[in-house]
């Protein structure tokens, strides 16, 4: 019984974390004997989605599916799934993701772990590693439904290169008019996301105001970071809730976090704590950030901060 | 208008999280629990609702006895009535499961969710719980205003945010963003009197089995000591040679 992956693309293009989720879904067909079929509802072309691992792609057809909508995404999945008589459909940590799969879940009346991060422990039955209580712990999981629904932590697998050309088919969902209709969008079309970013520059309370933000922006952009701020940065008002991260805002999992006057409070490291490198820079050398980073400079951000950009543009130089 | 938020009790932010010899249970000793702050921000609305378009907030919980506590809170906040579901919430699935004949013999029009809860960060409760009962879902929902029977949503999503419209009945995950940080209340005493009569309702039926099961957990392994650097360029050397990440 296959395995389907839900392959997002934004205007065409397959974003690491889809990438990420079909080498996830080969590692897992080849230990289940089965093939990875990449369900996709945009013109996709099978050879790049093959060199990732997909066996095959499958091309959902239907006009609803032109835009995202949650409940037409998880009646095609469904359909599509039921149609390849697949055993696991794996799904990315995106906000789309997140928001459908849950109905594709009650659809299939299949168990849904999210979270995911790492390859299962068990086949017999499906066990899954999957970090709980915002990242402070992990928790191994069985499914005991015929159908799973697993949702994929970023950056918990990696990408994988395979030598597979995956052959296209298409199939076409009957789908119900979406109860909810979509007015308006308002996406910054040139900013890196955190949900995507590598690298995040975050900023907390000790920047002392919004007027000072210049040169987090300008450290973000010098290393194509997503900027990122504490919960009393956003509840002050002088960063947007988006950038809110922690256990109660976004989670961060990127490769490189760096901190910039953040103390580094239980809800705060809850939120950042599986990026992989962790970076502090604070004037206070008993901030509790100190002992959950990699790599820290005690030091007053108006100082190092400029300095740090101003080495990054020289290093960036050298290394081009 | 009648409105159903789904509070989830979870322990406090500040817990530190441990589990029994086994591994195989939350260990609760010490933990405080609060009500889960997505719903909070949840609940905060709905009481907005109330008080400027005369809605009834009701408030459920699944879980045991312990929960009442955490119900009572919100009962003081200025929610009408609870209801407890005397089901030990499992997984999600259950929990939906569980919620869902309340919420069609209520016949609310609007049911308030949180996102995830922050203990078990499931995030799939209220997508479920829509489906289960037939209703419009928005997630990660931060914002809500309701004109008769049309809502309009703002959603945030990955860089962005988009602004949808949907009838009721609907099922919204939500954050903050319903309502601000500071329009939060903390129950006063005339609140926590008024609670204590307020009816709590509890619900025996069972839903189905779950369909996972937690075998183990783990914490994540100790960190090594933080490597201090003096200036930038160190820095710069160590995550380019050493952590390879620039
Ligand atoms: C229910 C709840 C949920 C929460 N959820 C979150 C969450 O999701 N995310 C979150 O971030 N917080 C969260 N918090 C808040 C958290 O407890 C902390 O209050 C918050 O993280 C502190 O933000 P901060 O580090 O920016 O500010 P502060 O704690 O004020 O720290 C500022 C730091 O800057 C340093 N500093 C000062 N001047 C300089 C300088 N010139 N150069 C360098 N460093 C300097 C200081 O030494 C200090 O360490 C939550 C709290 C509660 C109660
Ligand atoms: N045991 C529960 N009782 C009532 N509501 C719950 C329960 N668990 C979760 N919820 C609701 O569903 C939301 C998402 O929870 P979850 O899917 O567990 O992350 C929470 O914010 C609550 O609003």
């Amino acid at each position: 019984m296959p395995i389907l992956v839900y392959a997002e693309s934004d205007q065409g293009i397959y974003k690491k974390s889809t990438q990420e989720l079909i080498s996830f879904g080969r590692a897992m067909a080849d230990q289940m004997n089965t093939e990875v079929i990449a369900a996709v509802t945009q013109d996709a072309s099978g050879a790049e989605l093959g060199q990732y691992g997909a066996h095959k792609v499958l091309q959902l057809e239907h006009q609803a599916l032109s835009d995202f909508k949650a409940e037409n995404v998880a009646e095609a999945l469904s359909q599509a799934a039921r149609a390849v008589q697949a055993s696991v459909i794996i799904v990315s940590s995106s906000a789309n993701s997140k928001y459908m799969a849950p109905l594709l879940a009650v659809d299939l009346e299949a168990g849904y772990v999210p979270n995911i991060v790492g390859l299962p422990t068990s086949y017999t039955p499906l066990t899954v590693p999957h970090n709980v209580f915002t990242n402070k712990a992990s928790a191994h999981t069985a499914l005991n439904s015929d159908i799973s629904v697993l949702g994929l932590s970023k950056n918990a697998y990696g990408v994988h290169h395979y030598e597979t050309s995956a052959e296209i088919t298409t199939h076409n969902p009957e789908l119900s008019a979406s109860t909810v209709e979509v007015t308006s969008t308002d996406k910054a079309s040139n900013k890196v996301m955190i949900a995507d970013a590598e690298v995040v520059v975050s900023a907390g309370r000790g920047l002392k105001g919004p007027e000072n933000w210049g040169m987090i922006e300008e450290l973000a952009e010098v290393m194509g970071a997503a900027t990122a701020c504490s919960k009393p940065v956003s509840d002050l008002g002088w960063r947007p809730h988006s950038e809110h991260v922690g256990q109660t805002g976004k989670p961060v999992a990127a490769n490189l976090y760096i901190a910039i006057g953040i103390s580094g409070a239980i809800q705060h490291l809850a939120g950042i704590n599986s990026s992989k490198v962790k970076v502090v820079i604070n004037t206070d050398p008993e901030a509790p950030f100190f002992k959950a980073a990699d790599y820290g400079i005690v030091g007053d951000a108006f100082e190092v901060v400029p300095d740090l950009i101003q080495k990054l543009k020289e290093f960036q130089a050298q290394n081009a | 208008m009648k409105i159903l938020v789904c509070i989830s009790h979870v322990p406090d932010t500040t817990s530190k999280i441990n589990f029994n010899a086994d591994q195989t249970e939350f260990d609760t000793s010490g933990v405080q629990y609060v009500i889960n702050p997505n719903d909070e921000f949840g609940l905060t609305r709905a009481l907005w609702f109330k008080e400027k378009q005369g809605a009834t907030v009701h408030v459920a919980n699944v879980g045991g006895s312990e929960t009442e506590p955490t119900l009572r809170k919100a009962l003081a906040i200025g929610a009408d009535e609870a209801i407890r579901v005397d089901q030990t919430a499992t997984d999600g699935y259950t929990v939906a499961q569980a919620l869902a004949p309340i919420v069609k013999e209520g016949q609310y029009d609007l049911v308030i969710a949180g996102r995830e809860s922050i203990d078990y960060n499931g995030g799939m409760v209220p997508g479920m719980l829509a489906k289960l009962c037939g209703f419009s879902f928005v997630n990660t929902c931060i914002g809500l205003e309701i004109d008769g029977n049309t809502a309009t949503a703002v959603r945030e999503i990955d860089g962005g945010k988009e602004t949808l419209k949907t009838e009721l009945p609907l099922i919204i995950g939500g954050q903050k963003g319903l309502v601000e940080e500071s329009d939060l209340r903390i129950p006063n005493m005339r609140g926590i009197m008024q609670a204590r009569t307020k009816p709590l309702h509890v619900k025996t039926e069972q839903s189905a089995a779950a369909k996972s099961q937690t075998l183990r957990y783990e914490k994540p392994a100790p960190k090594q000591a933080v490597t201090l650097v003096d200036n930038a360029e160190q820095l710069i050397n160590l995550l380019h040679n050493e952590a390879k990440v620039i």
